[in-house]
C-alpha cells in the first residue's frame, strides 16, 4: 500500500509521541465501540447492582474483589465498567460537538471570507465578542438558560466551538480567493456558490484537521467541567466528568478510587488526542517543512 | 580547472558537493562544482531553476540547513577552507569578509528594527569603531548608495522605504564592513526594469570603488552579460560551461548555453519562431546515465548516453563539459 | 481594416478600488469627529485601445502601472468603474452574471503564476473542461467533453494519460500548457494573457511563446498580452501600449514604437532593458526616484515626478493621448514643444 511507504507514515513511525498518542486514541476507540462487551455488569441496570458490593477497593488492595478490578462506588457499581460506559458518552459528545462546530464554523467562515463587507463584519464581530469570554463561562451561561441534558451540552459546546473554525476558514478563504485559480473559475463563468464549493472549500480544509482533532479533547474537558459543576449530562447517563463528581464527595474519606480512576481516564484520552494533534500540526503545516 | 589558485585568486571552489537527503531521495543540488574568482572580479553564476545556483551561494556562507549537507570539496577563501571552518569562524567571516544580497529586500531586512540599528549592528560586530564613528560610517554608506537625507533615514523602518530603496539599503548593509566578496542572489529579479538598471549601476560602482569581488547569481543572461567579467553556467548541479563573458555569449561551446542564449527573443530576427530547448529539466533525484543534458540536446550521440562529459578547456579561457562542443561558427 | 468590427475595443476604461478593509477598520476619529475613511486606488484612469481579429496587442509597464488590472477588468473579474468594453462590438462592461456567460465563450484568460492558477485539488481533465462545461446546458452536449479535453491537451503538447493527474505532478511549463488548454476549451476569439511567461525559465518561455504564436496562426486568435519584458513584447506583439500609473502614455505599432519611441517613459524603459548584445549606442535616460502612489495621483502629467524633461506646464495640465500619424499616439507636452527635448 502506498500509504505505508509515504513520508507521512514514515515520520509517524519515527515520532514516539505520535505513536503513544494514537495508541491511547485507539484504546479509547476500542473502549467506546466494544465497551459493553468487555464487562460483565451493565452499571446502569439497577437490577444487576448489589448494595452489598458498595465501596469495594481495587483488586490489589485488601478487601478487593476480582469481579471489580478498579473497585466499586457507593451503589456497588463496577468503576471499570462505569469508565467504559462513561467514556462512550464523553467521546460521543466530543465528536458530535466537534462535527457540528466544524460544519457551522466552516460555513460561516467561507461566507464571511468570500463575500466580505457587512456580512463579514457582523460574523467576525460576533466571533470576537465570544472570544473575549472564557468558553466555560459561555457554556455555563447557556446551560443554565436552556437546562441540562446531552442535547443541551451539544448545543452549548457548538456555540462555543464554531468560532475557531470560522476565523481559520475566513483567513484561508481570503488568501485563496486572491489566487489565480479562483479568478480563472470566474472567467470560466462559474457561479459564486460553485466557486466556493469546488475551489475554495477543498483548499481551506487541511488546517481544520488539526483544530478538529485537538478540539475533541477540549470538548471532553469542557463537558467534564460542566458535569462536575452539575449542569452537564443527566445522572442516568454519566460521562467521565460526572463520575468524578459522584466520587468526589467521598474522595477525602479514603474512598479515592471512585473519583481518581475516571480522572486518569480523561487525562489519558485528552493527552493522547493532544499528542497526536501536535504531530498532525507539524506534518500538515507547510511552513515547517 | 584543477590548477592551483594563484595570488590574484580570492575564492577558489573545488569539487563542491552539497546534497539534500530528503524522504523521496538524495537531491544532489550541487555536485562537483569548481570555479575561481579573482580579486575585484564579478562572476555570473547562471542557470535555470533547479540548477543549484543558490545552493552554491549558501554553501560558501556555510548556511546550508538540514537536511542539506556539504558532502565534500573545498571552498578556499584566500587559502582558508571554509568547508572545514568552525561555526564561530564562519560567523566572523559572514558580514565581514563575505556578505550577501538576497532577492527579496523585504525579508532580508528585519521589519522590527530601524535601518540605522541594523547597519550599526554590522559595524559593532565587525569593527572597533565607537558609536559616533559608526553613525558617520552608516550615513556615508547610505549616501553612497543614493539615499538622500541619510541622517534622517537612519531612524526609518524598512517598510517606510519602497522596493528599490530597500534594495539600496540591503546593498549598503552588505558593503558596510568592506567585505572582500559579495554574493548577490537574484538581486534585481523582484524589481522593475528602470529600478533594476539603477541598482545594477550602483552595485557595479560600489564594487569598483571598494575593490571587492562579486558572485552574481541570476537566471537572466542579459543582466549577467552587462555585469560580469566571466560566467559559470550550471545545469543539474554541475558546471556545464565557464568562460569570459563575451566569449561565452558570442561563441558558446555547450549546447545548453547556446540554447539559453537562443531562447532570448532577438529583435533582429523577429519573424522566426524562437529557438527553444525541448523538454524539461530532468528530476534531479533521478538523473539519466551519461550527460544530464542529452535528452534535450540536438547534438547528442551514443557516447553521451554512456559517459558523463568532464569539464575540458575549449581554448585558453573557456571550458565546457560536452563530448561534442560547438566550435565558433557551428550552428546549433 | 478600420470598418471591420474589432475583436476588442476598450473606451475610457476606469477602475478604482476602495481599500482599507471592513467598515470597522476604516473608522477614523479626528477633529471633525467620527467618520468612515474611503481611500481609493486609481488603478486605471481612462484607457482606450482596440484589437483587430488575429492581432496581438501588448500592454507594457512596470509593477503598479495598471496593466494587469486592465486585463482582469476586461475579463470581468472586476466590475469596471467606468467606460466601455466591447467584445465584437457588444459592450459588456456592465453585464451581470447571466448576460456575461455567453460572452465568456468568446474571451478567456491565461494567468501569470503556473503554481497558483490551477486548483491543486482538481484533476487536469476537470481543470481543462471547466469553462466548456459552463457553456453546455444539456447532458447530451456534455457527452463529448472528455474527447474534446483530450484533443485540447494534445493541441498544447500534453497527452491523454496526463488528464488524470493533479497539477503538482507537472513542471511550470507544463502547467502553463494546461492553463492554455483551459482557455482554448471554448474556442474563444480573444485570449487575455496576463504575464504568461514571466514566471518561467527562459528556455521554457520560448516553448510557451512559440505555442501561443502557433495557436494564433491556427485559430486566428487575438491576444491581449500583458508583460513587463520588452524583448518578449518586441517578439510577439503587433501593437504595443505603454502604461504608467494607470494611464496609457504611448501606443504604436511595434516597429514604430521600438524604432522611434516618443514618450520619455517609453524611452527610459527601452534604454533600461538589459541585453546580451554588446552595448548599444542608444540614448540613455535614467529615471530618478520611483513610481508615485496610485492613492494620490500627481497633478497634470502622471509621469512628471520622474521625467527628466518636466517643466511647469506638466504640473498644470494633463497631456491627452494624441495621434502623431503612423498609428502612433503619445500623451506628452514635448510634442508641442520639441525644443525642450534636451537633457
Amino acid at each position: 500500500m502506498s500509504f505505508l511507504r509515504s513520508e507521512f507514515f514514515y515520520n509517524y513511525r519515527r515520532s514516539t509521541s505520535a505513536v503513544i498518542g494514537s495508541a491511547l486514541m485507539a484504546g479509547f476507540a476500542v473502549a467506546v465501540i466494544a465497551g459493553p462487551f468487555l464487562v460483565a455488569q451493565d452499571p446502569y441496570d439497577i437490577a444487576a447492582l448489589n448494595l452489598m458490593d458498595s465501596y469495594k477497593p481495587p483488586v490489589w488492595l485488601e478487601g478487593g474483589d476480582p469481579q471489580f478490578p478498579l473497585g466499586t462506588d457507593g451503589q456497588g457499581r463496577d468503576v471499570w465498567a462505569s469508565i467504559l460506559y462513561g467514556a462512550r458518552i464523553s467521546v460521543f459528545i466530543g465528536l458530535v460537538a466537534m462535527i457540528a462546530s466544524c460544519t457551522i464554523g466552516t460555513f460561516l467562515g467561507l461566507v464571511a471570507g468570500f463575500y466580505g463587507g457587512i456580512v463579514d463584519s457582523v460574523i467576525m464581530r460576533i466571533a470576537d465578542i465570544q472570544l473575549s469570554f472564557p468558553s466555560i463561562l459561555i457554556a455555563l451561561f447557556l446551560m443554565s438558560a436552556v437546562g441540562t441534558g446531552i442535547d443541551k451540552v451539544l448545543i452549548a459546546l457548538t456555540a462555543v466551538g464554531w468560532v475557531v473554525y470560522a476565523r481559520t476558514v475566513r483567513g484561508s478563504t481570503l488568501s485563496e480567493i486572491k489566487k489565480e485559480y479562483v479568478q480563472a473559475a470566474k472567467v470560466a463563468g462559474l457561479p459564486n456558490t460553485a466557486i466556493i464549493r469546488k475551489h475554495v472549500l477543498p483548499n481551506v480544509l487541511t488546517p481544520l484537521i488539526v483544530i478538529a482533532t485537538i478540539q475533541v479533547g477540549t470538548f471532553v474537558l469542557i463537558e467534564a467541567s460542566l458535569s462536575f459543576l452539575g449542569v452537564g449530562v443527566p445522572i442516568t447517563q454519566p460521562s467521565l466528568g460526572l463520575l468524578i463528581k459522584n466520587g468526589f464527595d467521598v474522595l477525602f474519606s479514603g474512598l479515592w478510587w471512585t473519583s481518581v480512576f475516571p480522572g486518569v481516564a480523561i487525562m489519558m484520552l485528552v493527552f493522547g488526542i493532544n499528542l497526536f494533534g501536535d504531530f498532525l500540526r507539524d506534518e500538515l503545516n507547510p511552513r515547517l517543512k | 580547472m584543477t590548477t592551483a589558485p594563484t595570488d590574484t585568486t580570492l575564492l577558489a571552489v573545488r569539487d563542491l558537493r552539497t546534497w539534500f537527503h530528503t524522504f523521496s531521495g538524495t537531491v544532489k543540488a550541487v555536485n562537483g562544482v569548481s570555479f575561481d574568482i579573482g580579486k575585484g572580479e564579478v562572476m555570473g553564476l547562471v542557470g535555470e531553476s533547479g540548477g543549484g545556483k543558490s545552493v552554491v551561494g549558501f554553501s560558501i556562507l556555510g548556511l546550508i540547513d538540514s537536511p542539506g549537507r556539504i558532502m565534500g570539496g573545498q571552498i578556499l577563501l584566500d587559502g582558508e577552507d571554509l568547508a572545514q571552518a568552525s561555526e564561530d569562524r564562519l560567523r566572523q567571516i559572514r558580514g565581514r569578509e563575505i556578505s550577501m544580497v538576497f532577492q527579496d529586500p523585504m525579508t532580508s531586512l528585519n521589519p522590527l528594527h530601524t535601518v540605522g540599528q541594523q547597519m550599526d549592528e554590522v559595524l559593532r560586530l565587525h569593527t572597533d569603531l565607537d558609536a559616533a564613528d559608526r553613525r558617520t560610517a552608516c550615513i556615508e554608506m547610505l549616501e553612497s548608495v543614493g539615499i538622500s537625507r541619510a541622517a534622517d533615514r537612519l531612524g526609518a523602518y524598512p517598510h517606510q522605504f519602497s522596493g528599490g530603496m530597500r534594495q539600496r539599503v540591503v546593498i549598503a548593509i552588505a558593503m558596510l564592513a568592506r567585505p572582500r566578496l559579495i554574493i548577490a542572489d537574484e538581486p534585481t529579479t523582484a524589481l522593475d526594469v528602470t529600478i533594476q538598471s539603477q541598482i545594477l549601476k550602483l552595485m557595479r560602482r560600489q564594487i569598483a570603488d571598494k575593490g571587492a569581488s562579486m558572485i552574481l547569481i541570476t537566471h537572466d543572461l542579459a543582466v549577467v552579460s552587462e555585469m560580469a567579467d566571466h560566467i559559470t553556467v550550471l545545469y543539474c548541479g554541475k558546471v556545464v560551461e565557464r568562460g569570459r563573458t563575451r566569449d561565452l555569449i558570442e561563441t558558446p561551446a555547450h549546447p545548453y548555453t547556446r540554447g539559453l542564449i537562443d531562447s532570448i527573443p532577438d529583435p533582429a530576427n523577429r519573424h522566426a519562431r524562437l529557438k527553444q530547448i525541448p523538454g524539461t529539466v530532468p528530476d534531479i533525484r533521478n538523473l539519466p546515465k551519461g550527460c544530464n543534458f542529452r535528452d534535450r540536446c540536438p547534438r547528442a550521440q551514443a557516447l553521451c548516453a554512456e559517459e558523463e562529459p568532464e569539464l575540458r578547456p575549449q581554448n585558453a579561457a573557456q571550458w565546457a563539459a560536452c563530448h561534442y562542443p560547438l566550435m565558433p561558427g557551428d550552428s546549433a | 481594416m478600420t470598418d471591420a468590427i474589432p475583436m476588442l475595443e476598450v473606451r475610457d476604461l476606469e477602475m478604482h478600488f476602495s481599500i482599507g478593509g471592513g467598515v470597522f477598520d476604516r473608522l477614523r476619529l479626528d477633529r471633525r469627529g467620527l467618520r468612515i475613511d474611503r481611500p481609493v486606488v486609481h488603478a486605471v484612469n481612462g484607457v482606450s485601445f482596440r484589437i483587430q481579429r488575429g492581432q496581438i496587442m501588448a500592454l507594457v509597464g512596470e509593477s503598479g502601472c495598471g496593466k494587469s488590472t486592465v486585463a482582469k477588468t476586461i475579463a470581468r473579474i472586476y466590475q469596471p468603474t467606468k467606460g466601455e468594453i466591447r467584445i465584437e462590438g457588444e459592450d459588456v462592461a456592465h453585464y451581470g452574471f447571466a448576460e456575461m456567460l455567453p460572452v465568456r465563450s468568446k474571451m478567456q484568460m491565461i494567468f501569470q503564476d503556473p503554481y497558483a492558477s490551477l486548483n491543486p485539488r482538481q484533476r487536469v481533465r476537470d481543470i481543462v473542461a471547466e469553462p466548456l462545461l459552463q457553456q453546455m446546458k444539456t447532458a447530451a452536449d456534455r457527452k463529448d467533453v472528455p474527447a474534446r479535453t483530450e484533443q485540447l491537451l494534445a493541441k498544447v503538447g500534453l497527452n491523454a494519460e496526463h488528464a488524470g493527474r493533479y497539477p503538482h505532478q507537472f513542471s511550470g511549463g507544463q502547467r502553463q500548457r494546461i492553463g492554455i488548454a483551459r482557455a482554448l476549451s471554448v474556442m474563444p476569439g480573444l485570449i487575455i494573457a496576463d504575464e504568461p511567461v514571466s514566471a518561467l525559465d527562459v528556455s521554457i518561455q520560448a516553448q510557451i511563446l512559440n505555442l501561443m504564436m502557433d495557436l494564433r496562426d491556427e485559430f486566428g486568435l487575438s491576444y491581449l498580452f500583458i508583460s513587463h519584458d520588452l524583448s518578449v513584447v518586441q517578439h510577439i506583439a503587433d501593437t504595443v501600449g505603454v502604461m504608467y500609473l494607470g494611464f496609457m502614455v504611448e501606443t504604436a505599432p511595434r516597429d514604430v514604437l521600438f524604432a522611434r519611441p516618443r514618450h520619455p517613459y517609453t524611452r527610459a524603459l527601452l534604454s533600461a532593458a538589459p541585453s546580451i548584445k554588446a552595448k548599444r549606442d542608444t540614448e540613455e535616460i535614467t529615471l530618478k526616484g520611483e513610481v508615485p502612489s496610485a492613492l494620490s495621483l500627481p497633478s497634470g502629467c502622471c509621469f512628471r515626478t520622474r521625467c527628466p524633461f518636466a517643466w511647469d506646464r506638466c504640473a498644470a495640465e494633463r497631456p491627452a493621448l494624441r495621434d502623431l500619424g503612423d498609428g502612433q499616439s503619445v500623451a506628452c507636452h514635448l510634442v508641442d514643444e520639441p525644443h525642450r527635448d534636451t537633457v
